[in-house]
């Protein structure tokens, strides 16, 4: 660390003339560089830090303040302060705690099955073979379609009358008889898990092929030497040191999953049994012109969150510390 | 030993064979729904009902449609604006802030990056009345220039981690050269730095736009006339008269027109996006 900061005291110095010789009297002009190239720092930093200061902070603290009033829509401007009212009434409302289970549910079924899925993908992806370049590219296809459009053509695939979902599976013989699987509530959690997984597996495959990539090579070309069957590389080998990884990747899925909006709103026809937590929040924000509450809600979703985050890093903090 | 020989090749026969099965799954998987979207695109009428696997009957009767339809043209157009505005700005906020972080040791440095990492964590509808009420205030509602602001809040912190990484990947011997031919940090920003990041800029560039074109959430809730819709917002308010009237036709060839520019991008861009992607989260 020391030796880091004398290196940039040296680099400054050559900066004003090329001096390199440490004196005695320049310790004073050093600290005046010093301070000097600290504001040049935060100059260059200040438009970001606006920025975010802008369009996430003050909305942010807004929102939170919001949520213990009771703003409406069309009267941003003239409100009651009504404390914590808006959390008593959120927390006896029975939708809101179908739409905590939803999300719930929804994020521990989706994540882990991106996990598998992404990881065989990314063992594909790993092995050196003729069009592997394509297969990328295809595999990338999921991810690069709009969220929106995806849960369109979904919607259209899995169409209960005319959908080609049904078709298959009746020509297969798996059914009998058409299911339908947006307009029964149970069925449509299925679906947006389905769309789910098939649309952030690419991503989740990308996220674990660079940690694959970042693993020492010759282990995989010593058990290909010693012709170690490919179950006990796996196990043995690939997964304890791709631990870290994985557990970051699923962090990070897991936060995402947890905020799902797009989806759940084509795909469930705005049925609250059905809603997850930001589209509970949204309809009463926007739909119902329930400010307070409605923001009560995004609060509520920002401490699950929060809490999700601190309790997963602090959790893994020892192997995130080892990662970076 | 030849027969040892044999029984070898032959099991490598059965697990090249294999392999190349599971990626002709994977690949299925991933490519069916689009293929069946462009599929029922090009049938009109009754037509779209056919479950055909093969496209059977080509008919450009939809694209034609979609084409003729100002509103939804003009949704296309607010969504190829406001992702480029969102890109470009995202890119010289982020080009300036990244610089530091990624080249100086100074207080504060780590705390940045942790707030940035933060905001990515942060649900959209968390700013949503905050953001509302912003808009209201600055008196962009239902334009373009209030989308652009809040796709921001998404951009920018990303951008931001991969463009300090892309950075930091720069070596050192570079900038020292420049420092002892007399070159002042702008110069060094301006004429060493920026050309050797041509392909992180565009990565990043690439990024934000593909984030800014298919977001939702704020432009359903920051437009309200046909006008100022993106296109995401048009496709989900699309719909026909009654639930069994949706004109899945329609909406197919709109679906198809709007990713076919993306997916042609990711195809082309591949490698440099997937670098981009992992740049910004894995490596932290």
């Amino acid at each position: 660390m020391r030796s880091a900061v004398r290196l940039k005291e040296k680099e400054m110095q050559s900066q004003r003339g090329g001096n390199l010789i440490e004196m005695p009297g320049n310790s004073n002009r050093i600290r005046c560089e010093k301070k000097r190239q600290g504001l040049i720092n935060w100059l260059f930093l200040a438009p970001c830090l606006l920025t975010l200061a802008l369009c996430a902070g003050w909305p942010l603290l807004k929102t939170i303040y919001f949520s213990f009033t009771d703003a409406a829509l069309d009267s941003l401007n003239d409100f009651q302060f009504i404390g914590i009212d808006n959390f008593i009434s959120l927390a006896r409302d029975q939708d809101w705690w179908i739409a905590v289970k939803n999300t719930f549910v929804i994020t521990v079924v989706a994540v882990p099955l991106e996990t598998i899925l992404g990881m065989i993908i990314a063992l594909i992806l790993h092995r050196n073979f003729k069009g592997r370049g394509w297969m990328r590219a295809i595999v990338l296809v999921p991810w690069t379609i709009p969220t929106i459009v995806s849960a369109r053509m979904w919607a259209w695939m899995l169409n209960d009358v005319y959908g080609i979902v049904n078709e298959l599976l009746i020509s297969v013989g798996v059914i009998d008889s058409p299911i339908p699987w947006i307009a029964s509530n149970t069925l449509s959690i299925v679906s947006i898990i389905l769309v789910d997984v098939w649309k952030t597996t690419p991503y989740m495959a990308l996220l674990l092929l660079a940690g694959l990539q970042s693993l020492p090579q010759d282990c995989f070309e010593a058990a290909e030497v010693d012709s170690i069957p490919f179950h006990k590389l796996l196990m043995k080998i690939i997964l304890p040191l791709m631990k870290p990884t994985i557990v970051v990747a699923m962090i990070f899925r897991g936060l995402e999953t947890f905020k799902i909006f797009d989806l759940v709103y084509i795909l469930s026809s705005g049925n609250s049994a059905t809603a997850t937590m930001s589209v509970f929040a949204r309809k009463h924000l926007v739909d119902y012109a329930d400010v307070g509450f409605g923001s009560a809600a995004a609060t509520a979703l920002l401490f699950f969150i929060a809490f999700l985050s601190i309790f997963y890093i602090s959790f893994n903090r020892k192997k995130l510390n080892k990662l970076s | 030993m030849i027969k040892a020989e044999n029984k070898w090749k032959y099991k490598k026969l059965l697990k090249n064979t294999a392999f190349v099965g599971i990626c002709l799954i994977v690949a299925a998987c991933c490519l069916f729904p689009f293929y069946w979207a462009v599929v029922s695109s090009f049938r009109d009428g009754a037509n779209i009902f056919s479950t055909d696997l093969w496209p059977t009957h080509l008919s450009f009767e939809n694209y034609k449609t979609v084409f003729k339809d100002k509103t939804f043209l003009c949704s296309f157009w607010n969504s190829a604006a406001v992702a480029t505005m969102t890109a470009f700005l995202t890119l010289a906020v982020c080009l300036f802030a990244a610089y530091p972080l990624a080249r100086h040791k100074f207080p504060g440095r780590k705390r940045v990056l942790m707030i940035a990492l933060g905001v990515t964590t942060l649900p959209q509808v968390a700013v949503l009345s905050g953001m509302f009420e912003l808009i209201r205030v600055l008196d962009i509602y239902n334009e373009k220039a209030a989308l652009v602001l809040s796709y921001m809040i998404i951009t920018v912190p990303f951008t931001l981690w991969t463009m300090t990484n892309f950075m930091k990947s720069i070596p050192k011997e570079i900038e020292e050269a420049a420092i002892m031919d007399g070159a002042s940090q702008r110069v060094i920003l301006t004429k060493v730095f920026l050309p050797i990041l041509g392909p992180a800029i565009v990565t990043t560039g690439l990024l934000a736009f593909i984030a800014a074109w298919n977001e939702f959430l704020f432009a359903l809730t920051f437009t309200l006339t046909n006008q100022a819709r993106t296109v995401p917002v048009s496709l989900a308010l699309f719909s026909g008269a009654s639930q069994h009237e949706v004109p899945y036709g329609l909406i197919m060839a709109a679906s198809v027109l709007v990713t076919l520019p993306l997916v042609m991008l990711v195809v082309i861009f591949q490698r440099r996006i997937i670098s981009g992607l992992t740049a910004g989260s894995v490596k932290g």
